[in-house]
């Protein structure tokens, strides 16, 4: 065991793991997350925290990770090598690993300039592959980044990181994804799926090189409220794809939650049965509550136990 | 070169407002190859300031001297002449350096007329691109000649980021993905190999992080 947090036990337990998010506000109440927490918590086995989404200032991602601890629901902590440096990031890693959390997700986060301060100076002193590498490094060598040795309690994590099979260049991006495993990555989630074909070409890629038995991949999903949101994805957000089929479907559906809904359970079920597959991380975006009924739906409920 | 670009007269005008009579300061060096501080630039920014000061019934006396280089000292020793008492302020049109050898030099106020961007080169006639972030230790053998550190919006070592599509970076459809045209390149040159190794956590110390930066060249100084 590595970090000994649920997610790697059901990882290890070959379980179908699913993971959610749940957005941290833009104050600093923390209700919403907390609610958020006891409503996911039968139906997911851990849930990121992101790490101010979209550069946007919102409550941080360690001490959100704090409150959904407090409801007994697993925290997966991001952390983006955006606004911190590595003496920041190092800081930050021990500060949440004093505070009981086990699993961190390593990402380089959206540029500032889509966020609330687009005039901030933004910091990329580590990039996120070499963030991996630090907290391995951290973990297995009890080492900072430095190379100082730690004198006691090195932090132990599960190391997550992304993949986004949707970027460009396309080949490379299994290349990279083999980068992110070999610096220690322990389990990758991917940029949410909507063209699936696509996917399935990466997967491909991904088990001709036996990344999946190195690393565990959970996919991404994002249930659909409307063909508009589509589109709106479609046509503004870095490194998303959604291809028209899923549009045009959105478009004619009579009700289109719950055919976004039925998209997303569809969409586990082939996953489910696709080699390689360790999971899928069901991002919905300010539609949190819609979690539940699609785990319900897929046949994801009850959620195993850890033996 | 230093790619730097002009304030506006507006601009220049306010930072100037109490002056009377200013010596205007152009440079040969980059700012003439970028068109934004070179002689000809210090007359029509001269003439436009007494232009507006005419207007507001407040006339300005300028004086205008282009050096060869505002970064070197043996230059400056040629302002001399040109600091006369009467004059109130000095106005460069060099870089950043430039206004600061030359605040360095005299006990005069010195207002900067540019704004210094980047180390870069021009692209087409009138477009300049920024292609180097001086990070004191360059990485460029590793990524078939395109700089990560001052391309890539994240500069990210290892790249390319989740958000790079068609080529473009995610901050902007106008801006190349560096990640893109590193990995494009490295494939022409059949390096791709290279992309897979890990590259560490880099030394800021070498780059402004490390504070201002010096080098010295024992075997040309002058004993
Ligand atoms: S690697 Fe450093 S020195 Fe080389 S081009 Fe990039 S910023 Fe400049
Ligand atoms: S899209 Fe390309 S250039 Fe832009 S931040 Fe990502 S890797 Fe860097």
């Amino acid at each position: 065991m590595k970090s000994g947090s649920r997610l790697e036990k059901l990882f290890e337990q070959g379980e179908f793991v699913v993971s959610g998010e749940i957005g941290p506000p833009k104050h600093s109440n923390p209700a919403i997350i907390k609610e958020h927490a006891k409503m996911l918590k039968e139906y997911v086995d851990a849930a990121n925290l992101t790490d101010n989404q979209t550069a946007i200032v919102r409550i941080s991602s360690i001490a959100s990770a704090v409150h959904v601890l407090g409801e007994e629901l697993e925290p997966i902590i991001q952390m983006t090598v955006r606004d911190r440096n590595r003496i920041g990031i190092q800081s930050d890693l021990l500060g949440a690993a004093s505070l009981g959390v086990k699993n961190v997700l390593c990402l380089s986060g959206d540029h500032q300039s889509f966020g609330n301060h687009p005039t901030s100076k933004n910091v990329h002193d580590l990039d996120s592959i070499q963030l991996v590498a630090a907290l391995k490094q951290m973990r297995d060598d009890k080492q900072f980044v430095c190379g100082e040795e730690m004198k006691e309690s090195e932090p132990q994590f599960l190391i997550g990181a992304v993949a986004n099979p949707f970027g460009d260049p396309f080949e490379y991006r299994v290349m990279r994804l083999e980068k992110k495993i070999n610096a220690g990555a322990d389990f990758i989630q991917t940029q949410c799926i909507f063209d699936m074909e696509r996917f399935e070409r990466w997967m491909d890629m991904v088990r001709e090189r036996g990344l999946h038995k190195k690393a565990k991949i959970v996919a991404g999903l994002m249930p659909l409220k409307s063909h508009k949101a589509a589109r709106y994805m479609n046509k503004n957000v870095s490194g998303m794809i959604v291809p028209d089929s899923i549009i045009e479907r959105m478009e004619k559906a009579e009700d289109p939650k719950a055919e976004g809904v039925q998209i997303c359970v569809e969409q586990i079920q082939h996953l489910q049965k696709m080699e390689g597959i360790a999971g899928v991380h069901i991002m919905a975006v300010a539609w949190e509550e819609i979690i539940p009924t699609i785990v319900e739906k897929a046949g994801l409920y009850p959620r195993p136990k850890v033996s | 070169m230093i790619v730097a670009q002009g304030k506006s007269i507006a601009e220049v005008a306010k930072l100037i407002e109490d002056a009377n009579k200013v010596l205007v300061v152009g440079c040969g060096g980059c700012v003439t190859v970028c068109l934004a501080g070179g002689e000809k630039e210090v007359g029509v920014l001269a003439s436009a300031l007494r232009m507006l000061r005419q207007k507001e019934n407040k006339p300005l006396e300028t004086v205008e001297v282009t050096l060869s280089r505002q970064c070197d000292p043996e230059y400056m020793d040629m302002l001399e002449k040109y600091i006369t008492d009467d004059i109130d302020c000095v106005v460069s049109m060099a870089c950043g350096v430039g206004v600061q050898f030359i605040a360095e030099r005299f006990d005069k106020w010195v207002v900067p007329a540019l704004n210094t961007k980047f180390a870069g080169g021009a692209m087409e006639h009138g477009v300049w691109g920024e292609r180097c972030g001086l990070c004191g230790e360059c990485v460029l053998h590793k990524t078939g000649g395109i700089c990560p550190i001052i391309r890539c919006s994240k500069s990210i070592l290892n790249g390319p980021c989740g958000g790079s599509q068609d080529g473009k970076c995610e901050i902007n459809q106008d801006v190349e993905c560096a990640w893109q045209l590193i990995y494009d390149r490295m494939k022409k040159l059949g390096q791709l190999d290279k992309l897979m190794e890990i590259e560490p956590a880099k030394d800021w110390s070498k780059s402004r992080d490390g504070g201002p930066r010096k080098v010295v060249r024992e075997d040309v100084m002058i004993p």
